[in-house]
């Protein structure tokens, strides 16, 4: 509401009084030759959670999806996974071979690369296990740790399919193996059809060179699938006739359901979404009247059409506004404008893809698959807004 | 002179248009590169080195090299994973997944030790080393009696008592069409209760 006219008051000092940053120079240009962000902007940063793995080598941190708004993760922010650690590589020093079921087994240098056509493409990337840690009820206290293993980038690089023509695939070639560089040499196998459709081979994310946390100098970008198969410091590309089983495709990403079955190949992140303000990091802290929620929405098979937003626990919904380019296989961005009358709320966001598939609930989820699939959590999140604006992570019937 | 000159080009040509793809970018790998990083191993047994291990020398690698994560009898520290144990607990309300309860194939074992448990986490292990190794987890998840030993000759027949039980993604098909009815928009529901608030309580499904 705006303040009734009436008598004068004093006025606002940031404005009636001088402040430093008008009356002496500010920093010279080039006084930070790369920029970072601003210093009261300093808590937007990845978190880990500590009890989450053994050790910090083999382990995850989260994207702060609650702090950042539009479609774009920054680079410094994209969550990390590494299973042995972020190799540090010299990209004068690096190769990628393509070996196998091929006319040609060949090497490239970083060098050799720059040469293939390449393109751009923008792709969310989310971990399988995001979320995973709500299977048994909720759990964590911020959207970062419920949501986090995602991030959003414009990628430059070549469509897979050039190198592998490059290589010529023998008739019998139906299976890759993308093998990284690093300590854990992390691979895993792709069917044939997919590594032909949309795979590239990165090598730039945002206009800029690969973080060394996202695999420097190069790495696998497998839009859609679940961020496991994006091989990181990709250093080789083998061509199979049969899968290769390995350990994070057996042992891992392998999703055990209540009957003791257990699914493998689950590679397709299914549409999810989620509002990541309000949220429990983000309260509402200017009490009822006009406001905003946000968040975002995906689909491993394509673009989203619709978001829906309930305020009272899923008995009525109402259309999100999209925003943004709705790209294939990219992060969305929805707002929903209201004014909220001071009462408190329970707010989910459900997401509808192009190929009709509706987000669950977890219940649903839960009813299909048990509690123990560790993987593969796409089930509506709600969070209880109450009266004074805090915001909580709870479950509802 | 400029005729064997011209000749040493056009043999050059001809040569690299036998090797090389349609962009003609790269160069041909050799079979020694090749060999340094092709060890990738299948279940068919495909990539297996020459080599054998037997149980006992096995427990002697393994307490020296591996026990300090994964336990002496493979039973895992702290939240490093065990290797053994577990089998008929898939179902439980806490299963533990281990190489004799969960993982389909003895080959993902070898590759995986050799690619990244004797690098970077532990000392590099000979082949025969990772065989012994391999046998004594087989002994410890009661698979193999204690005089075993795994040969690359008889590795395929080590069968796991879990490969039965994985089956392909069948989202689509056993979910897919619960999951595209139209969605409810209006009165969807009469009544609504909170039903687990969040408490960082460190639970893994794991």
């Amino acid at each position: 509401m705006i303040a009734s006219a009436g008598a004068a008051r004093a006025g606002d000092p940031v404005i009636t009084q001088m402040q430093p940053w008008r009356e002496t120079l500010g920093d010279p240009v080039n006084a930070k030759a790369y920029g970072t962000p601003s210093e009261f902007e300093n808590h937007v940063l990845r978190r880990r959670v500590e009890w989450l793995t053994a050790d910090a080598f083999s382990s995850i941190d989260f994207t702060p999806i609650d702090q950042l708004d539009g479609l774009i993760t920054p680079n410094g922010v994209c969550f990390e996974r590494h299973h042995g650690g972020a190799a540090q590589i010299d990209p004068a020093q690096h190769r990628l071979m393509i070996n196998g079921l091929v006319d040609r087994p060949l090497v490239f240098t970083m060098e050799d690369l720059q040469r293939f056509p390449r393109e751009n493409h923008v792709y969310f990337l989310e971990c399988a296990a995001n979320s995973g840690m709500e299977w048994r009820g909720a759990q964590m206290d911020s959207v970062q740790f419920t949501h986090g293993m995602i991030h959003n980038v414009m990628y430059t690089g070549i469509p897979l399919r050039v190198l592998l023509d490059e290589a010529g695939i023998k008739p019998n070639g139906k299976w890759i193996l993308a093998e990284g560089a690093d300590a854990s040499g992390l691979t895993r196998s792709i069917p044939m059809e997919k590594a032909l459709d949309d795979v590239l081979v990165a090598f730039k994310m945002n206009g800029e060179a690969l973080r060394v946390e996202q695999g420097y100098p190069l790495r696998l970008v497998v839009p859609g699938w679940e961020g496991s198969t994006w091989i990181k410091w990709l250093r080789r590309i083998e061509i199979g006739d049969k899968p290769w089983h390995h350990r994070e495709e057996a042992s891992k990403y392998t999703d055990l359901y209540g009957d003791g079955i257990s699914r493998r190949f689950t590679w397709v992140m299914e549409a999810k979404s989620v509002i990541t303000s309000p949220s429990p990091t983000m309260p509402i802290r200017h009490g009822a009247g006009q406001m905003v929620i946000t968040g975002l929405a995906w689909s491993g098979r394509g673009r989203i059409k619709q978001v829906d937003i309930t305020l009272d626990g899923g008995k009525n919904w109402h259309k999100a506004r999209l925003d943004g380019p709705s790209l294939n296989k990219s992060l969305h961005r929805f707002y929903f404008d209201f004014k909220w009358d001071g009462k408190p709320m329970l707010i989910q966001s459900r997401a509808h893809d192009e190929t009709g598939y509706v987000q669950p609930t977890k219940d649903a989820l839960r009813t299909s698959r048990g509690v123990n699939s560790t993987y593969h959590n796409n089930g509506i999140q709600t969070w209880h807004v109450q009266a004074d604006g805090e915001v909580e992570n709870v479950e509802i019937s | 002179m400029l005729k064997s000159l011209r000749i040493a080009c056009c043999s050059l040509v001809v040569g690299t248009s036998v090797f090389a793809g349609p962009l003609g970018i790269g160069r041909i790998a050799q079979p020694d590169e090749i060999a340094a990083w092709n060890t990738d191993i299948r279940p068919d047994g495909q990539g297996l080195p020459a080599g054998q291990g037997d149980v006992l020398t096995g427990e002697e690698v393994f307490v020296e090299n591996c026990a300090g994560c994964h336990g002496d009898f493979g039973e895992g520290v702290g939240r490093y994973p065990a290797l053994a144990g577990g089998q008929g607990t898939l179902t439980d309300d806490r299963p533990l997944k281990t190489i004799g309860s969960y993982l389909p194939y003895l080959s993902t074992v070898y590759d995986f030790i050799d690619r990244a448990m004797t690098v970077g986490y532990g000392p590099e292990l000979s082949d025969d080393e990772i065989y012994a190794v391999i046998a004594y987890l087989l002994y410890s998840n009661d698979l193999v009696d204690e005089d075993f030993t795994l040969t690359r000759e008889n590795f395929t027949q080590n069968r796991l008592p879990n490969e039965p039980n994985f089956i392909p993604d069948d989202r689509l098909t056993r979910e897919g069409p619960h999951f595209r009815k139209p969605a409810c928009m209006e009165n969807c529901k009469a009544d609504v209760n909170i039903t687990s608030r969040a408490a960082n309580v460190g639970q893994t499904s794991e």
